[in-house]
């Protein structure tokens, strides 16, 4: 493989670049996570992210560039501090999740221009800036209608607590997720996502041990629980 | 049938532990007590074990995972691959996710015994990129895993080895469908392939590769303790065992609610406290947008694999989204088509010339702007897509069309009369977009 050094790029992105490269049986594996990567140091998959692609995994820049364009969370335009993600898939919309998105949209807009899909409320990058994007089903039907800032959750919201949650986070709050890790930006996420996760033992501790155990998630264990129903007991020459 | 009770916790059970994502909370819960089993036995009797069992896959389409297991070859020449499906993305689908972020290791321990059963050292869990907190509950679950020496080398001793590498996908739903999946994981855009040559002769790197759903193979160790004969007192004859059913919508107490296969939702809606305020149910489905909707005349069906097929659906996911009186069915299959529009691959042109029509025909409809034809067009272009095309997911998008046109072609109709006499006010949900 070729050394490629750029100013976007440091060192410690490249060795990084190497490390997503050595999981795989094959290098082009790693182009996934790769472009994660990319997007943990500019917020989005540009020109100069592509190419840094393309020389770390040995493809043309239209490879990687009709990958990287099939995959919703590859960004093409510079995105906020943080992404803020609505789900309006049915199940949301009919319990709430299109409003939740017309609101927002208005909100973060302009007087008479609401703001578009993946479009940004601020100057991208800028502390307190904000993407807006509906999403498709989010895997939390249960607790809908959700939304998720640099995809952690936040579960059966609705137009006032959304509102209250961005104007958070445009004061430069991080409100705490209902499941998830203390709240970062969008490239720390993408970090994760490229398989980065904090060298300090106690602070990957406190991210891992984020709240996940909403009631609805424990609803049918708890109510086994309560009404003494259990799986038939195994028997014991096989226990 | 089962005598089984109404829920039964199996999966579930642990997730009501404090910290239950912890090794030593595992551990202390049974945890990686099967696989020391399973490694002191023949690759071969875990693979019967489970066929025995009868596991169906909980991916959707219900194969059988034992006979799946089986089709791997049994020599070695080539490496063989075991990927698990965490991809979860099937609108209404809310089972995988909390499962591994509150119990991560029992996957993990079921890739270690499934990967054994099938010769794989090397097991990738993609999983869709936008669960952050799940993929973080993964990573900490694996190291923790190799830590304590149930991932590596020679585990606990047994000479057997296994890599598990997590794997963030980026936002495609069609990356669910298992080839689609391998290209992605290939470094590729997520298009399925031909079938066949299938997986198990060349699927990751052309090589020998299973693919299941997280759910099926953190079931496995659950039956290598308790026999296939305890994991058939729950369920039916031909669906056996304890599902996790995800009840949402418009019911009292959503949430994940693990019953035996062959509960009705008549049953479901019991232990989920009713229907919300008590407004009636109108259409529902028993596994996610792509199995086609039932309605209240559908209350007593078994949700199993054969219960739901005779009823006219499928069991899919078991991703029970629930619907009443104010919703609009033409505004709900609209909805779900623009998500199949939108995630269509564009590989084959009857799935993505299609859906592009139907969601375009349905907007026009909902907007009052339609025409009694076009209700024939819709069914028309369904029937150009279904059968036609390259993958389940043109199938899947004609479901709620179809069925939704079937149970309430009056509603359809009525968005035709609105049209004529230029009356569009309506009470309900999206109606009034
Ligand atoms: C469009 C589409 C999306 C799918 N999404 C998923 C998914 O998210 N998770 C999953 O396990 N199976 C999904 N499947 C089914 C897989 O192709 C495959 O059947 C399954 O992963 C096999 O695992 P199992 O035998 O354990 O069920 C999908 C299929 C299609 C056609
Ligand atoms: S059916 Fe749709 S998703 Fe499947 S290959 Fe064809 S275009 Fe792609
Ligand atoms: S529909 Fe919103 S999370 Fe499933």
């Amino acid at each position: 493989m070729t050394e490629v050094q750029d100013s976007v790029f440091d060192a410690d992105i490249h060795a990084k670049a190497k490390e997503i490269i050595s999981r795989y049986p094959q290098s082009r594996s790693a182009l996934l996570p790769m472009l994660h990567l990319v997007q943990s140091v500019q917020g989005h998959v540009s020109q100069e992210g592509i190419a840094f692609c393309g020389k770390h995994l040995d493809l043309t820049d239209a490879e990687v560039s009709a990958v990287a364009t099939f995959y919703t969370m590859y960004k093409r335009k510079p995105c906020g501090e943080h992404l803020l993600s609505v789900c309006t898939n049915t199940l949301c919309a009919a319990m709430g999740g299109d409003a939740i998105y017309r609101k927002l949209q208005e909100h973060l807009g302009a007087e008479g221009k609401p703001l578009g899909h993946e479009a940004t409320a601020g100057t991208p990058g800028e502390p307190g800036s904000i993407t807006l994007e509906h999403a498709e089903c989010l895997a939390a039907c249960d607790l809908a209608p959700v939304l998720q800032v640099n995809y952690e959750f936040y579960d059966n919201q609705t137009e006032q607590s959304a509102v209250e949650l961005v104007d958070a986070l445009q004061r430069g709050e991080k409100p705490a997720p209902t499941r998830g890790a203390p709240l970062t930006d969008l490239k720390s996420a993408e970090l994760q996502l490229a398989g980065f996760f904090p060298e300090d033992a106690e602070r990957f501790a406190a991210d891992v041990d984020g709240p996940s155990a909403a009631t609805e998630t424990l609803r049918g264990a708890a109510l086994a629980q309560e009404r003494g129903w259990v799986a038939p007991p195994m028997r014991e020459e096989n226990a | 049938m089962s005598t089984a009770d109404p829920v039964t916790p199996v999966l579930t059970k642990r997730w009501l532990s404090p910290n239950s994502w912890r090794l030593s909370v595992y551990e202390q819960l049974e945890g990686y007590t099967a696989v020391k089993k399973a490694l002191s036995k023949p690759p071969e009797q875990i693979v019967a074990l489970v066929k025995d069992a009868g596991l169906r896959g909980r991916g959707g389409a219900g194969f059988p995972a034992g006979v799946k297991w089986s089709f791997m070859p049994q020599n070695e020449e080539k490496r063989h691959y075991l990927v698990i499906n965490a991809d979860e993305g099937e609108p209404g689908t809310c089972k995988d996710i909390p499962l591994m972020m509150a119990d991560p290791h029992s996957l993990i321990e079921g890739c270690v015994i499934a990967a054994y059963a099938m010769r794989s050292h090397h097991c990738f869990i993609y999983v869709r990129g936008e669960v952050l907190h799940c993929i973080r509950r993964l990573h900490a679950a694996v190291r923790e895993a190799y830590d304590a020496g149930y991932l590596g080398k020679d585990i606990l001793g047994s000479g057997f080895d296994l890599d598990i590498t997590v794997h963030a996908g980026a936002g495609a739903y069609i990356c669910g469908e298992e080839t689609a999946l391998l290209d992605s994981l290939e470094g590729r855009r997520g298009q399925p392939r031909l079938k066949p040559p299938f997986p198990a002769a060349a699927g990751l790197y052309a090589a020998p590769t299973t693919v299941n759903n997280v759910e099926t193979i953190a079931t496995v160790p659950f039956i290598v303790n308790g026999g296939s004969d305890w994991f058939r007192e729950m369920g039916t004859e031909k669906s056996p065992g304890p599902k996790i059913f995800s009840i949402s919508g418009h019911v009292e107490r959503p949430g994940q609610y693990e019953a035996p296969l062959g509960t009705t939702l008549r049953e479901l809606l019991e232990l989920a406290g009713g229907m919300k305020d008590g407004v009636p149910l109108k259409f529902w489905t028993p596994g996610g947008s792509s199995t086609p909707m039932f309605t209240a005349e559908h209350l007593d069906v078994p949700l199993d694999f054969e219960g739901a097929a005779e009823a006219g659906s499928m069991l899919g996911t078991t991703a029970v989204m629930v619907f009443n009186e104010t919703v609009s069915v033409p505004w709900a299959v609209m909805k779900w088509t623009q998500f199949y529009e939108h995630e269509s691959c564009g590989k084959c042109t009857p799935c993505r010339e299609g859906t592009y029509w139907l969601a375009q025909v349905l907007e026009r409809m909902v907007e009052g702007k339609g025409t009694e034809e076009d209700i024939d067009t819709l069914l028309d272009v369904c029937d150009n897509i279904l059968g036609r095309s390259f993958c389940a997911l043109g199938d899947g998008a004609v479901s709620p069309i179809t069925s939704g046109i079937q149970y309430f072609r009056d509603e359809f109709l009525a968005l035709c009369e609105t049209n004529k006499s230029k009356q569009s006010e309506s009470a309900l949900v999206g109606a009034q977009a």
